[in-house]
């Protein structure tokens, strides 16, 4: 009992090597699918054929990928926007609410100026769906640059505002008059779509999110500005001692962040729903938290990795028609985040074996 | 006539907001407990869901609402263990640990409740006016005319201070979380503390979780907390630490909460949207006013909280 | 017999070997010095004994007894307690919680107000007087270093372990201290003085181990040692000690504080209303206690501290509250108390950490983006001629040696050619070689006519390095000593407020 000093002994490592980071990953999401493989076995489930029937639904087919892909873009976009800021140690959880921000003032241009062109009414959506996540995300940005009010509450309870704010549009002044009385909008004119690729669902938002990806790519390693970013995330007395202004950039950082998400949001009504509609996200904006940790923050690591988790939620869905429900889908993925930050220790510290201290 | 009708809608709202109140109030304690000794756990959204499914199918396996609160709290503890196992052994980010608690608990209380959403509770808690007490005038319709659960938290407020700030083992955990390195030193048991304390918060969030799913509502629903859990958090800053002004700050956000249901009654015209928005929106006007008055004191907060311990480093 | 035995003992931590099969021993009213450089392994050896490191190899006997201390609480039972460096006190609690922290005596419900009786009472018995009710926070520093000891005596301690008190102590504090300890000695108990001053061995001493390398190099009665031998063992060798030059062609003045005020982090005054000035080719020295205003006298220079009322003047134009970025443009340099995590940001590497402070000129930078082959191209350069060891240039500066840290920070400040140079506590942590050559760096700065404003509270570098010193007393500058004849007695007076010869420049 004395000696209770966890059950093992840590040592750190000189260093985190970087070859073994993507191993301990990979070993860790594994990990987790065994304990969840595990957890279905006991409650009565057979996991083999499930995580098969997950894996074959999400990949196994040109549908199934192409649906992964489709639920992949907006875990991309919400990911990159949520690791912009996490890379100054911001902890934005608000992109489900940005993300539904963004959507309700995109789907504001189709809904009030049916007949603009396409050439118009895109770029137009874009630029207010974006404008209205990044001020979204600067409602907490300013008491916490201002005061040091912490922002993880604060994103957080504003996503609960966002999602009843479209509820209360789509249920009231918004909802479409020929509808049946179903709490949708009105369907958008084809000009307010975004095109798709090929004959599947996916639509012109993944170029997007790959544009952003690169772009975010500059920033963080090239710019100036990048710079500050990586040195306040690092420490902020250091950068203060520097003369980097902090308030400043945790505003625009939050900024850039919430608009990033808000295009998400954009990309869902202009080229998945065609209309504002409640349940417009499945909880992207927390998967992408997931997704954008899981990645090291590394922008094309969360490409990739939103790929994976976009099949996750399509294999979710999958199992249900064999009785299991889709939340398995947010259990494993809060079990993989479980596991990967139990892996990182593995890449910080060495594990010893407590020794002679365990009564 | 009239003046005694809306006396009574004024004590019906304010005995439903000590109701209200009740499971973020556990809630909050139960972070409370966990900070105290130094450990964030932004889990207990999670932890309040698996206690509120865990709670609801061993109520109504049992058919006794008893056995759903040991059920919970078994739940909550069970699952805050392994945040404690991650930030204490294996010294991971907090925060994120915490986050990954929240999702986990959504999932497997969505993946345990699936098949009993809309299910009635045979037999839920409810309200058994205290002798005497429920009689008096106006206090006792507010706060003496509720079920058992709410009068364990009227014992439970007062224990936890006079444990803080009378007791031994009290001291020891404020030291633990205010220095854990000078504690330690002194032979405090950091490591085995925080475990108790972290595992004790996460079952009184897990009972918070089951008065909402056994008195509450009483049913249960897929994310049935609806934020509670994190009100709380920002609850244990609103009152600095102290469980005292926990119990008052539970039963303001209460009558928030409580304020949406009875407007109506009221005659007050308002989309029931904003209503609801309205526990969220003060929340953060909470945090910005309390924190915003104490800038420079960091009034309250333990002084080593969010920080990992090692005897070797620092 | 011997009061303490350590046979043997081993201990490595990654990349170092910190303690190297070393014996040590103790006897019962003895006051032994453990005298080694930073780095030497005393401090990790009395951790060991103190139950806070398991070692890995090697026996502990306590009174003839082979013994286990698995922890703290361990070697207490035992009877040895320790005085860290960085004192282990929870801040916001009272100095009686403080003491029974832990206590296994102490009941459920705890009566406050019968322990703060006991503990009044042992302070006095033992010249450690201190208010039982007073908050850690509240406490000089000398008083919180009374409380540690008091928290070891009241749970019975026979072995007094001390890691470098006399720190943080003037010189008269420091010697009301060791004649406590010699009251200890007399009444049986033993003493651990873990130091590297020389004096301190010589001064209280009964018997001195000397470590260098982890590895003991000898053992010796106070008969035996002489200050010049004991340097030797501790060093292995000697070491040209950098030398300030008396005449200096002393120019202009650069920095000039006009009745500055500013306040501290939490409360309260910090600085208030100094005054002095420092000119081309002069290190002007702050001595004093930590916590007397140094900190924020160096930031309010720098720009990191709002100052409230007066003005600071650097070389003719008003920089008092610009920012920190227009005040380095005016040629002032910056070496922060902490290396890490304010002077150098820890998880980057040398490349960025030396484009910290340039990153937004040209030619590193260009309107949008940071030129890094331009960046590398000084980093290397910068690592050459300052001789830091470097093995990857993208490793995160905080795996570097403490003073190949410095020598980096340094290097980065001196690169710009600064007009001033503040610099606090510059070879806090560092072994006499390393802390030799930043010394060096500092005087050449000065013959190349810089103005430095070195803060530290090691008097003897004061001392050595300085041409004129200024004492700080509770935020006030409470003197200015000028001249070769310097006595760090006569500093110590005035550190404590007793003493000063005038105030103002």
């Amino acid at each position: 009992m004395k000696g209770m000093r966890g059950f093992v002994r840590l040592e750190k490592r000189g260093g985190v090597s970087g070859t073994s980071v993507l191993p301990v990953t990979i070993l860790s999401v594994l990990l987790s699918l065994a304990f969840g493989g595990i957890f279905l076995q006991l409650t009565g489930h057979d996991a083999l054929e499930i995580y098969g029937l997950m894996f074959s639904g999400a990949f196994g087919s040109a549908y199934g990928i192409s649906e992964t892909l489709v639920k992949a873009i907006p875990l991309m976009l919400a990911g990159l926007g949520i690791s912009l800021a996490f890379r100054m140690k911001l902890w934005n959880i608000g992109a489900e609410g940005q993300l539904y921000i963004g959507a309700f003032a995109a789907s504001w241009v189709p809904l009030t100026f049916p007949d603009l062109p396409a050439y118009e009414m895109i770029p137009a959506m874009i630029l207010l769906g974006m404008a209205a996540g990044g001020l979204w995300a600067l409602l907490p940005a300013i008491p916490r640059a201002y005061l040091g009010v912490n922002e993880i509450i604060s994103t957080l309870m504003l996503n609960y505002v966002a999602i009843l704010w479209v509820d209360y549009l789509v249920f009231g002044p918004w909802k479409d008059p020929k509808g049946f009385n179903f709490p949708l909008s009105a369907p958008f004119s084809e000009a307010a779509r975004l095109g798709t690729v090929g004959n599947t669902r996916v639509h012109t938002g993944i170029f997007f999110a790959l544009i952003v990806a690169v772009i975010i790519y500059i920033i963080i390693n090239r710019t100036k500005w990048g710079f500050e970013i990586r040195v306040i995330g690092e420490s902020e007395p250091a950068a203060r001692y520097a003369g980097m202004d902090i308030r400043r950039n945790i505003l625009l950082v939050m900024l850039v962040s919430g608009a990033i998400c808000g295009l998400a949001g954009m990309t869902e009504v202009s080229g998945i729903t065609g209309r504002l509609q409640p349940n417009l996200s499945p909880g992207y904006g927390y998967t992408a938290i997931i997704v954008a940790w899981l990645s090291k923050l590394n922008p094309f690591a969360i490409l990739l990795v939103s790929v994976l988790f976009g099949g996750l939620q399509v294999g979710g869905y999958l199992v249900q028609t064999s009785g299991v429900p889709a939340s398995v889908a947010t259990m494993l993925q809060g079990a993989i985040l479980f596991f990967v930050l139990g892996g990182d220790i593995l890449t910080r510290y060495r594990i010893r074996p407590g020794r002679g201290e365990v009564a | 006539m009239a003046e005694s009708g809306q006396t009574n809608v004024l004590i019906l709202i304010l005995a439903t907001a000590v109701t209200a109140g009740t499971p973020i109030l556990y809630a909050a304690l139960g972070e409370l407990l966990a900070e105290r000794s130094g450990i964030i756990n932004l889990g207990v959204e999670g932890m309040m869901l698996t206690g509120a499914v865990c709670g609801f199918m061993a109520a109504l396996a049992f058919q006794n609402p008893w056995a759903g609160v040991v059920a919970a709290m078994l739940a909550g503890g069970l699952v805050s263990a392994i945040h404690a196992f991650l930030t204490v052994t294996l010294r991971a980010d907090q925060v994120v640990s915490g986050l990954a608690l929240t999702i986990f608990g959504t999932g497997l209380s969505g993946f345990l409740g699936k098949n009993y959403v809309g299910t009635p509770l045979p037999a839920p808690f409810s309200a058994k006016p205290l002798a005497g007490l429920g009689d008096i005038p106006v206090f006792g319709p507010i706060f003496f005319q509720h079920d058992p659960l709410v009068y364990i938290t009227y014992l439970l407020v007062p224990a936890m201070w006079v444990f803080f700030y009378k007791t031994r083992p009290g001291l020891h955990l404020r030291a633990i979380g205010e220095n854990p390195w000078a504690a330690d030193s002194l032979g405090v048991p950091v490591f085995l503390s925080r475990y108790l304390y972290v595992i004790a918060g996460g079952m009184l969030a897990g009972l918070g979780g089951a008065y909402l799913s056994l008195a509450y509502a009483p049913s249960w629903l897929e994310n049935m907390t609806a934020g509670r859990g994190w009100i709380a958090v920002a609850l244990v800053i609103f009152a600095i630490w102290n469980p005292v002004r926990a119990m008052v700050g539970a039963y303001i956000f209460g009558g928030i909460d409580a304020l949406g249901f009875r407007f109506q009654v009221l005659g007050v015209m308002v989309p029931p949207f904003f209503l609801k928005m309205l526990p969220y929106i003060f929340t953060v006007l909470v945090l910005i006013v309390v924190i915003g008055r104490n800038r420079t004191a960091r009034a309250g907060s333990p002084g080593a909280l969010g920080m990992a311990f090692d005897r070797e480093e620092r | 017999m011997k009061l303490v035995e350590m046979k043997g003992i081993t201990k490595r931590f990654p990349g170092v070997l910190a303690n190297d099969d070393i014996d040590f021993s103790v006897g019962p009213g003895e006051i032994h010095a453990l005298l080694g450089e930073n780095g030497s392994g005393k401090s990790t050896l009395m951790s060991i004994l103190a139950g806070l490191y398991r070692p890995d190899r090697g026996t502990i006997l306590v009174r003839g007894r082979e013994v286990w201390l698995r922890s703290p609480r361990d070697a207490i039972r035992y009877g040895i307690g320790m005085v860290h460096q960085h004192f282990k006190l929870v801040d916001n609690f009272t100095v009686t919680e403080n003491i029974i922290l832990g206590h296994g005596r102490t009941p459920l419900f705890h009566n406050l107000k019968s322990f703060s009786e006991k503990i009044a009472e042992l302070g006095g018995h033992f010249g450690l007087g201190v208010d039982p009710g007073a908050r850690i926070n509240q406490l000089s520093v000398g008083e919180k270093q009374r409380v540690e000891i008091l928290k070891m005596l009241y749970r019975g301690s026979d072995l007094l372990i001390m890691d470098e008190p006399t720190a943080v102590l003037t010189p008269q504090e420091a010697a009301e201290l060791f004649a406590n300890l010699e009251k200890f000695a007399e009444s049986g108990r033993s003493v651990v003085l873990i130091t590297h001053k020389l004096n301190e061995v010589l001064s209280v001493a009964h018997r001195v181990t000397v470590l260098r390398a982890g590895r003991v190099v000898a053992v010796m009665g106070r008969e035996e040692v002489s200050e010049r031998k004991l340097a030797r063992l501790m060093v292995g060798g000697d070491i040209a000690a950098a030398r300030r030059e008396e005449f200096c062609r002393v120019g202009e003045v650069v920095l000039e504080l006009q009745g500055v005020s500013a306040s501290k982090d939490v409360g309260g005054q910090g600085l208030k209303r100094v005054s002095f000035s420092v000119r081309r080719g002069e290190i002007f020295g702050v001595a004093g206690v930590a916590g007397n205003g140094q900190k924020e006298l160096a930031e309010a220079v720098a720009g990191l501290r709002w100052v409230h009322s007066g003005r600071i003047f650097i070389n003719g134009v008003n920089a008092t509250n610009l920012s920190p970025r227009t005040i380095a443009d005016l040629g002032v340099s910056y070496v922060p108390e902490d290396r890490l995590g304010i002077g150098l940001v820890p998880g980057l590497g040398i490349v960025d950490n030396v484009i910290l402070k340039n990153y937004r000129k040209p030619p590193v930078a260009g309107r949008w983006l940071i030129n890094y082959r331009q960046a590398e191209k000084e980093a290397e350069w910068l690592v050459k001629e300052f001789n830091i060891k470097v093995a990857d240039y993208r490793a995160p500066v905080s795996l570097l040696s403490g003073g190949n840290m410095q020598r980096l920070l340094l290097a980065r400040e001196i690169l710009g050619n600064p007009l001033l140079m503040v610099v606090v506590y510059p070879v806090r942590g560092l072994d006499v070689g390393a802390a030799e050559a930043v010394h060096r760096m500092l005087l050449e700065m000065r013959l190349k006519g810089a103005a430095i404003l070195l803060i530290s509270e090691d008097l003897d570098e004061i001392v050595k390095l300085s041409d004129r010193v200024g004492v700080m007393f509770e935020g006030s500058l409470v003197g200015i000593l000028t001249g070769g004849s310097i006595k760090p007695e006569e500093i110590g007076l005035m550190m404590m407020g007793l003493a000063g010869p005038g105030v103002g420049a």
